[in-house]
């Protein structure tokens, strides 16, 4: 064999290892995607949307409380972790740029980013749930805020490094105070990284089953109460998946694919805004 | 001759106890442009930025000595760093505008002031953007981002912004080098026109452009002011040694 050949040999190897690798990291990802699409697909019907859940057996029902649940948790939880997060990461990369302290805030979220989300859902259970005595609502926002923050500022941080110093330096010279520099100019040249940032961090949480089950836990039936148990999605597509009956299964699937779509869609509006604001 | 700004035996240190200044003296007269030549790392900026406090932005930094304008000493603890600066501006290296949109950067410092007035506003603006020889091109699009600007725009775009506010004072820190050679005629002849209202002091690292456009020259080398004068007498008859070595090419 001529070391030309050979080469083109180990090329050819390198190639199909390549491509083998990937071919089966995309299969699992059609493979699960597919399945959700096409069972979620068969199982969905107006009135998952529209009804409460009946008691196993009985046919029809639907899903209303879950979804209204887990919209509560999702909002109550990006209003406490978004404001946390973003004020966070402006003093990592404002008022403690450069110092020990910065340091040990950015590397500690890090930390936190890749704790598993159980320990954060065990974390609020003994801090919030024992104290009040029962599931609660709150206490599944708290949870998904915790699983935020770090995120979010992170994110945060980052943009804002982004912004050249001497747009900072610019502000100064017109006389402005540090707080008008950070909020009129430094944020606006931000703004759109920040907010991807925002919506990734409520795509992350918001397929979250862990932190919810010790936390906000489950509720049968439709309510709004925060102080109670409430429904979500992830517990309730957990719960009923794990269950005998075929419709509960049925109506795991469905909630799947939506919750599925809703995150895909704000993770593609938040890269979209990624293409458009930093590519050009 | 009027002297608008006078610097006393200016020394300057910065946090890491680096002497970056040593024992300047210099007197800048009103209404003209005053040029600061000097090979890299000379101090010309780090001199600049005195005049409005801007090392004030990193802790650590000191000022030793006085620089006396309109008889205060605008290096003591007490002053209005606000006021100070907004009294004397400042124009970057690079372009600097905000994001955000043409007459809201020309505005900035106005509102930063409190001027609301929606009219007050923009006859401030169209003002500005006149003495800065923009308006006639950006008059159709003062609510467009800055951004789409060219760099030579947005460097005049930056200089209405400084005069909005009316500065007795411009400081430029080597304005147009990250400029081609058609915008960098336009700056330089507007620091012409500019230096009949406002006194102005440009850094620089051409000294073709110090030439052309300064009334007086200070050269400096290792943070020490070496030679002050008129453009002229320091361009074609230096005192110096060391000036005529610089300003003929022989290093630098």
């Amino acid at each position: 064999m001529t070391r030309r050949t050979w080469r083109k040999f180990e090329s050819s190897l390198a190639l199909s290892l390549c491509a083998f690798a990937a071919f089966i990291g995309l299969f699992w990802l059609v493979f699960i995607l597919g399945d959700v699409l096409i069972q979620g697909i068969g199982a969905l019907n107006l009135s998952l949307f529209t009804q409460d859940p009946v008691p196993p057996g009985m046919d029809g029902g639907g899903l209303r409380n879950a979804f209204v649940g887990q919209f509560l948790i999702t909002v109550v939880a990006t209003l406490i972790g978004v404001p946390l997060g973003v004020l966070g990461g402006t003093f990592i990369a404002e008022y403690a740029r450069g110092k020990v302290i910065a340091r040990v805030i950015s590397d500690l979220s890090d930390i936190m980013v890749s704790v598993p989300s159980i320990v954060v859902g065990t974390f609020i259970y003994a801090i919030v749930v024992l104290p009040i005595g029962h599931f609660n609502g709150w206490a599944g926002a708290i949870a998904l805020a915790v699983i935020m923050i770090p995120v979010v500022l992170r994110t945060t941080e980052s943009m804002l490094t982004l912004v050249p110093w001497t747009l900072r330096e610019a502000a100064f010279a017109l006389g402005a105070p540090y707080y008008k520099v950070i909020v009129q100019v430094v944020y606006r040249g931000a703004a759109a990284g920040i907010f991807t940032g925002v919506l990734l961090s409520i795509a992350r949480v918001a397929g979250e089953t862990a932190p919810l089950l010790f936390t906000s836990f489950s509720n049968n039936f439709f309510s709004t109460d925060m102080n109670q148990p409430i429904s979500s999605l992830t517990v309730t597509i957990f719960q009923y998946a794990m269950g005998p009956y075929d419709d509960w299964h049925r109506q795991a699937w469905a909630a799947s694919l939506i919750i599925t779509l809703v995150i895909l869609l704000v993770t593609v509006i938040g890269r979209a805004i990624i293409k458009v604001r930093y590519q050009k | 001759m009027t002297v608008n700004i006078e610097v006393k035996n200016l020394n300057f240190y910065y946090s890491g106890g680096v002497h970056a200044l040593k024992n300047i003296n210099l007197s800048i007269r009103k209404n003209a442009v005053t040029a600061l030549i000097g090979p890299s790392g000379c101090g010309k900026t780090t001199l600049l930025r005195c005049f409005n406090r801007m090392h004030d932005l990193y802790p650590g930094n000191k000022y030793e000595g006085e620089i006396i304008f309109d008889e205060e000493n605008i290096l003591s603890d007490d002053v209005d760093l606000i006021d100070l600066r907004s009294r004397i501006g400042m124009v970057f290296q690079k372009p600097t505008p905000f994001p955000m949109s043409i007459f809201d950067n020309v505005a900035y410092g106005l509102k930063l002031r409190g001027v609301r007035k929606k009219a007050d506003l923009s006859e401030r603006v169209e003002h500005s953007l006149r003495q800065a020889a923009l308006w006639d091109e950006v008059k159709d699009k003062l609510f467009q981002s800055a951004y789409a600007l060219s760099g030579g725009q947005q460097q005049r775009l930056v200089i209405a912004r400084a005069l909005a506010v009316e500065p007795e004072a411009l400081l430029f820190d080597e304005p147009t080098s990250a400029l081609d050679p058609i915008s960098t005629a336009k700056i330089e002849e507007l620091v012409e026109q500019l230096k009949k209202s406002v006194t102005i002091i440009i850094v620089t690292h051409n000294m073709q452009q110090a030439a052309r456009v300064s009334d007086e020259t200070g050269f400096l080398m290792l943070g020490e002011m070496i030679e002050v004068g008129s453009t002229d007498t320091i361009f074609t008859a230096p005192k110096e040694k060391l000036t005529e070595d610089y300003v003929t090419g022989r290093f630098g």
